[in-house]
């Protein structure tokens, strides 16, 4: 593909951040040398676990966030060079927050922005009763913004990322905090509108490795700054293939450690979550002869054995597999 | 889009919003109330402390001076404080700047628009307070002697003057932190006592003299003053060596300066806030 197929290209990009906070001075590397390229047309995932590097490569595209060294394109323009170029055409959404001024309705708020891009009034309002429809919130049209719940406040500021038919739509963790409804309404609306406008480019920040599945073309995976991994989902996870991954849920653990059973032969890894009903293990095995000598340990310590599933790998088992553990790491997980 | 309609578009919408936020937050009638009983309650002070100390001497060229200083001082704090504030508000309150910023529109001309209705809405105060100061207070104004092409010229340069200072604190507030709200505080108050709007130069010792000279408000309130109650202004030292054409002069070309300055140290600061991350820095804590 050539140059005109890019819709964001970043070669050796780097940001580092001066730390200075009591007690504590030095840098933070948010992203190292990351070279990536999003074609014209795509839905592209970034995954990774919070603080991997993924705002910040959104902050430098969309030309809030100058790189501390290597270059960013987003549509052939250097993001350093001429942001101004770049503006028109870009659109950006953060999830999890609820900014927008209160004193206006929905309506004026969606409005404002798009008289910001030159948006004819009669053009912006149709839009904005479309998008309104579409989230299904147009009764909502004419309430103050500070009427308005989270959740709906963070819908209308989806809206307005659609709102000036962007060539390019950051969207960065859209669904962070939505409940299960508002979060399908979001994803179904993303979908309608790549459907609806083939030529234009998405680039979407997730730690919801179902989000990235069900969406992306493809999916870059980040951890500590850099790029691990970027495919399909389906060639991430056919490298994965030759891996046994099983499912096992137990009782009380009775002092047995994961990482005993990880010493076990043929057993890879051990993912262990705590469940509000007991705990779940994500057992990767070389192969399945493997789960034989582990099932022994598990029953020496009486472990109560509750179920016992084989599945196919997933984004996640991928990300476990690059990383060494899962995302929500630090949230009742443990990888061996 | 082009830079011209960049700035249009941003000035416009800035514009729009500002004056939302500025008259939105109640029904029109209390807004109305609360527009006209602000000032009159702030000039008040004023008044009754120069009433104490004159011993009631409103007929005395004095009053004329101070009452006018401070009218038209009120566009210092509102204009400085309407553009460099819209920064700390977005950043902080609404969480917006990070989306306005990424817009197409020119960020400089947006912060110049939101100025721009605490512009319209100081006017209302000013005309508030001198109407009140000609009818109870025998502020000495001639409206038909009011020279007013000199005068409209003198506040449009004035007040753009105004707004680029408030740039400039602008992008120093870019850079600092969320309760750096002082700083617009901290300038008005400084220029309000070296900028002769309550009292000549002269009454300042002489090593701080220079500081009333060097600030472009102390030649802009001057013109005002001279526009206002001609002989009445041309009375007191500060100027008297200065001809009005000279002092507009002067007063055109500070601006001119001060414009220039703002607009570089506007840039400077944003592309250092890019640089430092610090465009969309959330501080409010």
């Amino acid at each position: 593909m050539d140059r005109q197929d890019w819709a964001i290209r970043t070669e050796r990009l780097r940001r580092v951040y001066k730390v200075r906070e009591p007690g504590r001075k030095g840098e933070l590397v948010a992203l190292d040398d990351v070279n990536l390229t999003v074609y014209r047309g795509e839905l592209f995932g970034l995954l990774g676990p919070n603080g991997a590097g993924k705002t910040t490569l959104i902050k430098i595209l969309t030309t809030l966030l100058a790189p501390t060294s290597g270059r960013a394109w987003v549509l052939g323009i250097d993001v350093m060079e001429a942001p101004h170029r770049i503006r028109p055409r870009i659109n950006m959404v953060s999830g999890g927050e609820t900014s927008g001024y209160g004193l206006l309705t929905v309506r004026e708020n969606l409005w404002m922005f798009a008289q910001f891009y030159g948006i004819p009034s009669p053009v912006a309002h149709r839009r904005i009763r479309s998008l309104l429809e579409q989230m299904n919130m147009l009764d909502r049209m004419h309430t103050k913004l500070s009427d308005l719940s989270t959740g709906l406040r963070q819908k209308m500021n989806i809206a307005r990322g659609f709102l000036t038919d962007p060539e390019v739509l950051f969207l960065d963790e859209p669904t962070l905090g939505l409940d299960v409804a508002a979060a399908r309404d979001v994803r179904r609306m993303i979908r309608t509108w790549m459907a609806a406008h083939p030529g234009r480019t998405v680039l979407l920040t997730t730690h919801y490795m179902h989000e990235a599945e069900e969406l992306c073309d493809r999916v870059a995976i980040i951890h500590g700054g850099r790029i691990l991994a970027c495919d399909t989902p389906t060639n991430l996870k056919r490298r994965l293939q030759r891996e046994a991954i099983f499912q096992i849920r137990t009782g009380p653990m009775n002092g047995l450690n994961p990482q005993t059973l990880e010493r076990l032969p043929g057993v890879r890894r051990i993912l262990y979550r705590v469940t509000p009903t007991g705990v779940r293990l994500d057992c990767y095995l070389e192969d399945e002869a493997a789960l034989g000598p582990l099932i022994s340990t598990l029953t020496e310590h009486r472990v109560r054995l509750e179920a016992l599933e084989k599945r196919e790998p997933t984004l996640e088992d991928v990300f476990v597999h690059m990383v060494g553990h899962g995302l929500d790491e630090g949230e009742g997980t443990h990888a061996g | 889009m082009d830079g011209l309609r960049r700035f249009w578009f941003g000035f416009k919408v800035g514009a729009w919003l500002g004056w939302q936020i500025e008259s939105n937050w109640t029904d029109p009638f209390l807004f109305a109330v609360y527009s006209v009983i602000k000032p009159l309650a702030a000039a008040a002070i004023l008044v009754v402390m120069y009433a104490v100390v004159s011993r009631n001497a409103f007929e005395h060229p004095l009053f004329t001076y101070i009452y006018l200083g401070n009218a038209f001082y009120m566009y210092v704090g509102g204009v400085l404080q309407g553009v460099s504030w819209a920064v700390v508000e977005d950043r902080e309150h609404y969480r917006t700047l990070r989306y306005v910023y990424i817009t197409p529109v020119s960020f400089m001309a947006y912060l110049l628009g939101r100025g721009l209705a605490r512009f319209v809405i100081t006017t209302i105060a000013v005309l508030v307070l001198l109407a009140s100061g000609v009818l109870f207070l025998h502020l000495r104004l001639d409206w038909a002697a009011v020279n007013w092409p000199l005068f409209l010229a003198g506040l449009f340069l004035g007040v753009t003057m105004l707004a680029f200072m408030g740039l400039m604190l602008a992008g120093v507030l870019m850079l600092t932190v969320h309760h750096s709200w002082f700083v617009g505080e901290a300038v008005g108050g400084a220029l309000f006592l070296f900028s002769g709007a309550i009292f000549p130069l002269e009454v300042l010792p002489q090593w701080l003299r220079p500081v009333g000279y060097a600030l472009p408000i102390t030649y802009w309130l001057e013109l005002l003053r001279r526009t206002l109650v001609g002989s009445t202004a041309r009375a007191f030292p500060t100027f008297a060596h200065l001809e009005t054409p000279e002092l507009f002069a002067l007063l055109a070309a500070m601006t001119a300066g001060v414009m220039l300055l703002g607009g570089v140290v506007f840039t400077a600061c944003e592309r250092y806030a890019r640089r430092a991350g610090l465009v969309d820095r959330v501080t409010n804590y």
